[in-house]
């Protein structure tokens, strides 16, 4: 055949057909795994000291929180005769006798309160509670916000303005009145809740604790559904968003599967940085006086009670007052640090 | 730009009557009512003032009893603090919380802007993570730890300030510094990250190669795109700020519009709540027109509509 010399056919020869050696086929073994999103992430996080060090703060705390109180010798409620207004390490006179007869007295580490409680435990059973409410909070809001701004600008137009100016007005009511409210309007109904079988729980939890939670579920979504509905807008031109249309997956199964799942690194992201403001909020509640019902303490309510006694106990007040920036700084430094593992475009 | 207004003003209205609504079917709907903590007045005197204020006709009656009374800008008489009326109690508490509010807005903003802005220019090296650390604590810690510590040290220990009251300037330090603490760690780190990321836009290596010095393109280019964060944010705060924080007044012991608020809202005195709701929401609409318009004014590119 002629050969055309403009042609730009390959000249192929049978030797292009033989079968590869040993040599070149070592040479396309692929030398190393594929990083997935989320070993890519975690080798970043990993490399971070600060991430990592209020990790570690974070898991002491939470150790200290749920695990030691079951077998300390005290409990948060035991209000122990002649042991009123401890300082730290003093023993009651009554315990000071148990122990010159020989007996083993675990010290207050922390003293005791005016009621004769040790303040420890109370320390470590309140930061159980800010902890809780902070988890149970941010997931409740994940879930509300993350639906809520998804179908807002999935389904764009009409639905998407009507949905954003409830959030609108949602964000105009003072938050502060619709929590004083709702916890006032609530108690009613959940006191008689608990005289129903099943629901026994809620006395133990607390009536006003539950209704902080409702209050969160209610109110603090709206700066999630913000967030999500900012990114999800973006995403939905996105091809893939296009051909899963054109091969007529449902409405539901896109946002959950292909756009949901490409915001991941937000949401993680906004979520941790959701929970220190959650405690934040717990802790002003218990502030006002109403946060979680006595004698269970939080952080926020230890710290409350003891501004009367400041001038002669100031540690009640310090111990509380420092534990809870503590718990606020690690987990905001923790969402710092996995916004610049998982989400490098939103560094600085 | 007035089509904008009007649509904006029209949108405020429909927006503070349905916070209006919201609040006034919620607080009527929770248990209890303003006189009934009062154990000292038998039920005839209960009954008796129930009717003087009308709290004894159906609820959609009294809800268009005082829309249309509200509208003509009358708020009613507060039912607790007999004899004042709900617009006296917000003109008398209003300028002591927005005074000590204002202060602390503008503390923030001359110590936020600045300290972001060098923590940006000065990345990496010591004074930018020393501004880093102190904004990262800044944020943690809530602000009643901020009022009891300063209040023990200063106060207490040290004797250096009064705790209680608004009677001289030394008065207003404690609340101020509590107030601006937060904001102006917040605003650090918003005008940090945003200085960055204007720092490294072609328009400024456009300005540096056309040779304008650095004061010059750093204060007539960067950070004049940059403090548009700061904006957004300053807006909503301000509004929050001026109508006073309940946990600074409970402390400090100042006769504020916050601690006003919220002793209403236990004290189940309707008037006054609904009428420092609707003041609020005012306050916070009327921040957040003014942010959208000085937008416009900074960066000509974006458009209002």
């Amino acid at each position: 055949m002629k050969e055309n010399p403009v042609s730009f056919q390959l000249k192929l020869t049978p030797d292009d057909f033989l079968k590869a050696t040993e040599e070149e086929k070592q040479s396309l073994v692929v030398m190393r795994e594929s990083v997935s999103f989320w070993k890519d992430g975690a080798r970043r996080l990993m490399k971070n000291k600060v991430a990592m060090a209020s990790i570690l703060v974070i898991l002491i705390i939470m150790i200290f929180s749920f695990i030691v109180p079951s077998f300390y010798p005290y409990s948060y409620k035991e209000q122990m005769k002649g042991a009123n207004n401890l300082k730290p390490m003093e023993y009651s006179a009554k315990e000071q006798e148990a122990i010159e007869a020989g007996e083993k007295v675990f010290p207050h580490i922390f003293g005791t309160d005016k009621l004769g409680r040790d303040y420890a435990i109370r320390v470590m059973m309140g930061s159980r509670i800010s902890l809780l409410v902070g988890l149970i909070a941010t997931v409740i809001i994940l879930i509300i916000g993350s639906a809520y701004g998804s179908i807002a600008a999935y389904f764009g137009g009409w639905v998407d303005i009507i949905m954003m100016r409830i959030v609108d007005i949602i964000y105009t009511v003072p938050d502060i009145l619709l929590i004083v409210l709702l916890s006032f309007a609530l108690k009613a109904p959940l006191q008689s809740l608990t005289n129903i079988a099943g629901f026994g729980w809620v006395r133990t939890v607390g009536e006003n604790l539950i209704s902080i939670f409702i209050v969160f579920a209610l109110l603090y979504w709206v700066g999630m559904a913000r967030m999500v509905r900012s990114q999800v807008l973006m995403l939905k031109e996105s091809e893939y968003v296009t051909a899963a249309r054109a091969l007529g997956v449902s409405n539901g199964k896109i946002i959950r599967k292909h756009l949901l799942t490409n915001c991941i690194g937000t949401l993680i992201v906004t979520s941790t940085l959701q929970i220190p403001s959650s405690i934040f909020t717990e802790s002003f509640l218990s502030f006002l006086g109403l946060g979680v019902a006595k004698p269970l303490p939080s952080l926020g309510s230890l710290a409350s009670e003891a501004i009367n006694g400041l001038n002669t106990y100031p540690h009640l007040l310090f111990i509380p007052a420092v534990l809870i920036s503590l718990i606020i700084l690690s987990f905001n430094l923790l969402g710092d640090g996995l916004r610049d593992a998982f989400d490098p475009k939103l560094k600085n | 730009m007035l089509n904008y207004v009007i649509k904006r003003i029209g949108l405020a209205i429909i927006t503070i009557w349905a916070v209006a609504t919201i609040t006034f079917f919620l607080m009527n709907m929770v248990p209890g009512g303003p006189f009934l903590s009062e154990k000292a007045i038998s039920p005839q005197a209960q009954a008796a003032l129930e009717a003087k204020y009308g709290l004894d006709k159906p609820l959609s009656q009294q809800y268009i009893t005082y829309m249309s009374d509200a509208i003509k800008g009358d708020f009613g008489d507060s039912l607790k603090q007999r004899g004042r009326t709900v617009a006296s109690i917000i003109k008398t508490k209003f300028p002591v919380s927005a005074r000590i509010g204002g202060i602390s807005v503008l503390v923030s903003l001359s110590l936020g802007i600045p300290l972001g802005c060098i923590a940006a220019i000065q990345r990496g090296k010591f004074l930018d993570r020393f501004i880093s650390v102190l904004a990262t604590c800044g944020i943690a810690v809530p602000s009643f730890v901020i009022c009891t510590v300063l209040m023990y040290f200063l106060g207490v220990k040290l004797r250096l300030l009064p705790t209680m009251g608004l009677l001289s300037w030394k008065h207003y330090i404690m609340p101020v510094i509590s107030l601006s603490f937060y904001p102006t760690a917040y605003i650090m780190r918003l005008m940090r990250s945003s200085m960055l990321d204007v720092l490294g836009q072609d328009y400024m290596r456009t300005a540096k190669a056309k040779g304008l010095s650095q004061t010059v393109s750093l204060f007539k280019h960067a950070l004049r795109n940059a403090i548009l964060p700061v904006i957004t944010y300053v807006g909503p705060m301000l509004a929050y700020t001026l109508a006073g924080s309940f946990v600074v007044e409970k402390i400090f012991t100042i006769p504020g519009l916050g601690g006003e608020f919220i002793g209403s809202i236990t004290g189940r005195d309707y008037t006054v709540i609904m009428g420092t709701t609707i003041f609020l929401a005012t306050l916070l609409i009327i921040m957040n027109v003014n942010v959208d318009i000085i937008y416009k004014l900074v960066d000509h590119r974006i458009k209002l509509k």
